[in-house]
């Protein structure tokens, strides 16, 4: 599978660790170059300095043949507006996009957005740590 | 006309300061407190601290009633989200993004953006042509003759209806070359030419005679 990853932060170099380990195709995209080195020695992958609210440097980054996009940077916007680009203009059939916060969260994936809340996730786990 | 605003930097200022002169009531939200405090002193208590892409900031302010919502911050990205959870989350009927990259206006046009513009002038003609009670549109300036050209429309109960023009107390010098009317081609008028509700009247004037003109051709 052919996947495109926005943001090479913790989560970003890690995942695109795992999926590279797995024999996907990755391209991981930041728009600092010094992030990078976060990724796992042996890392197969493409690494891609630029902007992923950028066409351009979506295209460049293969977003037109690719099967998932992930949009994990610090920015909820940045996220959002990405995967919107991946999915309207790009047609990526599978678009996941974290946002921290949960009320926006909640609405976009209302419309139809796949999206993960690490906000909500987290705080969830932690009570039930407290529970159990 | 109730409009909130995103972001009060210098555009959001100066868009701001236009259109509580044009009578509108203004909302401007704002994350940084410094910035608040400039525009809370300067154009008195319209800036609200939160962030303006939070439905929860949104509902604050009553977001639910706005007519408009314009978003002016410096990045793209922002002012899309704003005003993406503004149309879903509380139906405001029109929005506007300011956009940095060209690019991002068929985009933004895609994602249910209403209107998209690129700077403080454009995005007051914008509105101009949007909104259509707006009483004067600014059309061109001959700076080194001290005269405006600007479009007027006669309102529905103007005192200036039926009238000829040349009955019509227009401000000393003003001159109309031209009148649009509703599905017809636009006429060259006579001093004769009775004015008609809709119409829209495009005038020749001193800058200083904004206020007379909307008078005579507005005014009840």
């Amino acid at each position: 599978m052919k996947v495109v990853i926005m943001g090479c932060g913790r989560v970003g170099a890690r995942l695109a660790g795992l999926l590279d380990a797995e024999g996907h195709g990755v391209t991981v995209m930041d728009t600092d170059s010094y992030s990078f080195r976060r990724l796992p020695p042996g890392f197969k992958g493409k690494a891609l300095v630029g902007n992923g609210i950028d066409e351009e440097a979506l295209k460049r980054a293969g977003i037109e043949q690719a099967d998932a996009f992930f949009s994990v940077t610090q920015g909820d916007n940045r996220n959002l507006m990405a995967a919107q680009i991946a999915r309207h203009i790009f047609g990526v059939k599978r678009v996941i996009c974290r946002i921290y916060d949960p009320l926006r969260q909640e609405m976009y994936e209302s419309l139809g957005l796949e999206s993960i809340s690490p906000t909500t996730i987290i705080a969830d786990t932690l009570r039930k740590k407290l529970e159990g | 006309m109730y409009i909130i605003v995103i972001g009060g930097g210098r555009v959001g200022y100066y868009l701001s300061k236009a259109l509580l002169d044009e009578g509108h009531e203004i909302l401007i939200i704002e994350k940084s407190p410094a910035v608040c405090e400039i525009v809370n002193d300067e154009l008195g208590s319209i800036c609200y601290r939160g962030d303006g892409c939070e439905a929860s900031t949104l509902a604050q302010v009553g977001t639910g009633r706005a007519d408009m919502l314009i978003a002016v911050t410096g990045d793209d990205e922002d002012n899309l989200i704003a005003c993406q959870v503004a149309k879903h989350k509380f139906k405001v009927p029109r929005t506007i993004a300011r956009i940095r990259n060209p690019k991002n206006e068929i985009l933004f046009k895609k994602l249910g953006i209403d209107v998209t513009i690129s700077s403080t002038n454009v995005i007051l003609e914008q509105i101009a042509e949007e909104v259509p009670t707006h009483p004067i549109i600014h059309l061109h300036e001959i700076r080194d003759k001290g005269l405006e050209i600007v479009e007027i429309k006669i309102p529905q109960g103007s005192a200036a209806i039926g009238k000829a023009l040349k009955d019509v107390d227009l401000p000393p010098g003003t001159i109309v070359p031209l009148i649009i009317r509703k599905a017809l081609r636009p006429i060259i008028p006579a001093p004769a030419t009775i004015l008609m509700a809709e119409d829209q009247v495009i005038a020749v004037i001193e800058p200083m005679a904004e206020d007379a003109l909307r008078q005579s051709l507005r005014g009840a």
